[in-house]
């Protein structure tokens, strides 16, 4: 049940995609993040579940560059990325979503998303071609949003959608950078029940393609979508496993599961 | 006086669309200032065409603020700085018998980029009210530099022995000739700005002025944009010194002073943010109302002060959306 036994045999033969190597954090007295290590295959979906406030959204800020660790490595494809920026671990294939929702309010929803395909496609520092009329950005973007149903709203300023679309806008944006990891931060809160299907089945779609760290509250979905699942509890992980080794680990039961039970 | 500003009033067609409207107050903009000057010679021709050539000038030099901050959120309390880099360059060169209009304006490009590369480098670490200030203390510094150029004038300034040189000519001694530079390189350089703020390179700076965090979680690194834009901004407002030296054929500290800077930064709100046309015509309205209250007193400071907050504060967003917005 520990790390290196449950390693799937991807992980094993290729390296896996990502690894963190004794990640530490604190914020003042509290240990944020306690001595984590865990890998992320190249095709695998890696799912964290841990009660409020255990240090989940904080570890996705230190993969993802927001926020920096105070001890420990995150390797990426074998690379030591610790030192990089936000940005250039965007550039190296590291995506994520946030967990409030963070999107452009004043552009339109295709202009979210090409704004994110630019960032991967060429230079940036490009003067005079009118961009969002550029075909080479919108295209693959409206693929994107059809794959979410969001393409009739692709004229709406982004801060007009609902809060589901949003949530599916947000995914949409990770997507568009095509990573070859995504870091979700919670997709289905706050989504009305279609919603959650659409997204569970975009997410069931794309498992296999990329590696995904995926947090999530809720269990059916994670039990359904995940390949490993680790327990985060204070800072630490205290399990990590298939669904039914984590689902009958006395420790999850007392610390996690229980609670929800009750 | 007002030859220019009123047609833009009267502009407004009965049920434009919202894109035909926005694109009527550049083009009545514009096509009033190519035709004021025809207007002018059945006034005080010398007089109104040296004013509305000002008024041009400091527009082109607004126009570049609203790049900084209605494009990238970026108030920069130091604009005229750049002014003042333009018109030193005209007159520093000019003293040593240089006076070519391209080789002054070709120092003042290079001086005003190395000067924002470097200002702009360090400003654009830090954010809001930081940032504000910073702009400022470096614009003041700038501003003591030049009172202290003993061989150029110093705190006085001084007098440009003639107006600039077009390849040998003085062509530029004609008060019209002078506006119509002034018109077509504001025309040009809106339409330059036109695209680059709707290019791939404005388009990441209008998204980092919503939501850095996000940018940089696509993989934009914010500063980089910010710094070039920061360049081009200071380097357009350095034209505008080229030309305002050449407009008043006098250069001293005062077309520097924070005075200024904050004058522009009226212009760009009193105009509209995020417009472009917005700020030219912010310039129009400041320099034309500053005009014509100064003409009723000489305390006009007094009424043109809380008259611009009360504008700031009424017609929100600035007259440019206001017209647009109108619906006769
Ligand atoms: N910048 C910060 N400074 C100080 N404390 C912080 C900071 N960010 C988070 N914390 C604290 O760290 C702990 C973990 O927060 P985090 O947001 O990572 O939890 P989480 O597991 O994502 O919770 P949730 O399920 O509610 O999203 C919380 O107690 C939080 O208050
Ligand atoms: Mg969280």
């Amino acid at each position: 049940m520990n790390e290196t036994r449950s390693a799937p045999m991807t992980a094993r033969m290729t390296g896996p995609l990502l690894v963190l190597d004794h990640l530490a954090k604190n914020y003042g007295a509290l240990k944020v993040t306690d001595d984590v290590s865990l890998t992320v295959g190249a095709t695998e979906l890696h799912a964290i579940i841990g009660p409020n406030g255990a240090g989940k959204t904080t570890l996705i800020h230190q993969i993802s560059g927001l926020a920096q660790p105070d001890s420990g490595r995150i390797l990426f494809a074998g690379e030591d990325i610790t030192p990089l920026t936000m940005a250039e671990r965007a550039a190296e294939g590291l995506a994520r979503s946030f967990q409030i929702t963070s999107i452009l309010p004043d552009f339109s929803v295709l202009e979210n998303v090409a704004l994110a395909v630019q960032g991967r496609s060429g230079s940036s520092f490009r003067f005079v071609r009118n961009a969002s009329r550029e075909e080479a950005l919108n295209a693959p973007a409206r693929v994107i949003l059809n794959q979410f149903d969001l393409l009739p709203r692709a004229d709406v300023p982004a801060g007009l959608l609902s809060y589901g679309e949003k949530r599916q806008l947000e995914l949409a944006i990770a997507l568009a950078t095509r990573p070859r990891l995504l870091l979700l931060d919670e997709p289905l809160a706050g989504t009305s029940h279609e919603e959650s299907a659409r997204i569970i089945a975009t997410l069931k779609g794309l498992k296999g393609t990329l590696g995904i760290l995926l947090i999530e509250h809720d269990m059916d979905a994670v039990f359904q979508l995940a390949d490993r699942i680790s327990v985060l509890v204070y800072g630490r992980i205290i399990a990590t496993g298939s669904a039914d080794e984590v689902r009958n680990n006395p420790e999850v039961r007392s610390a996690y599961l229980g609670e929800e039970a009750a | 006086m007002t030859d220019a500003a009123r047609p833009v009033e009267q502009s407004v067609p009965a049920a434009a669309p919202a894109s035909l409207r926005r694109i009527m107050v550049p083009i009545v903009v514009f096509a009033g200032l190519a035709i004021a000057p025809w207007i002018a010679q059945f006034g005080t021709e010398s007089f109104i065409l040296s004013l509305l050539t000002r008024v041009m000038v400091l527009g082109l030099a607004a126009l570049s603020l609203d790049l900084l901050i209605g494009y990238a959120g970026l108030v920069s309390f130091g604009q005229a700085a750049f002014i003042g880099i333009g018109a030193y360059a005209v007159g520093i060169l000019a003293s040593h018998g240089i006076n070519g209009i391209a080789l002054q304006t070709a120092a003042a490009l290079a001086a005003s980029a190395i000067f924002a590369a470097i200002t702009g480098a360090i400003s654009l670490r830090t954010r809001g009210v930081y940032f504000i200030m910073i702009t400022l203390a470096f614009g003041q510094m700038l501003f003591f530099l030049a009172t202290s150029l003993a061989a150029y004038g110093g705190d006085d300034g001084m007098t440009l022995p003639s107006r600039s040189l077009f390849l040998g000519y003085d062509l530029l001694d004609s008060d019209r000739a002078l506006y119509y530079v002034a018109f077509v390189t504001l025309g040009l350089v809106y339409l330059a700005c036109r695209m680059l703020v709707a290019s791939r390179f404005g388009r990441v700076l209008r998204g980092a002025r919503q939501n850095p965090v996000r940018m940089q979680a696509i993989g934009f690194s914010p500063y980089r944009y910010q710094l070039v834009l920061y360049i081009i901004a200071g380097m357009i407002a350095a034209l505008a010194g080229v030309l305002l030296a050449n407009t008043s054929e006098f250069v001293s500290p005062a077309t520097m002073s924070w005075q200024r800077s904050g004058d522009l930064i009226f212009m760009v709100v009193l105009g509209g943010m995020g417009s472009l046309h917005g700020a030219i015509l912010g310039a129009i309205v400041f320099l034309l109302a500053e005009e014509v209250l100064a003409g009723f007193t000489e305390h006009w400071h007094i009424i043109f002060g809380p008259l611009l907050i009360l504008c700031v504060l009424y017609i929100r967003g600035g007259i440019t959306p206001l017209i647009e917005r109108t619906r006769p």
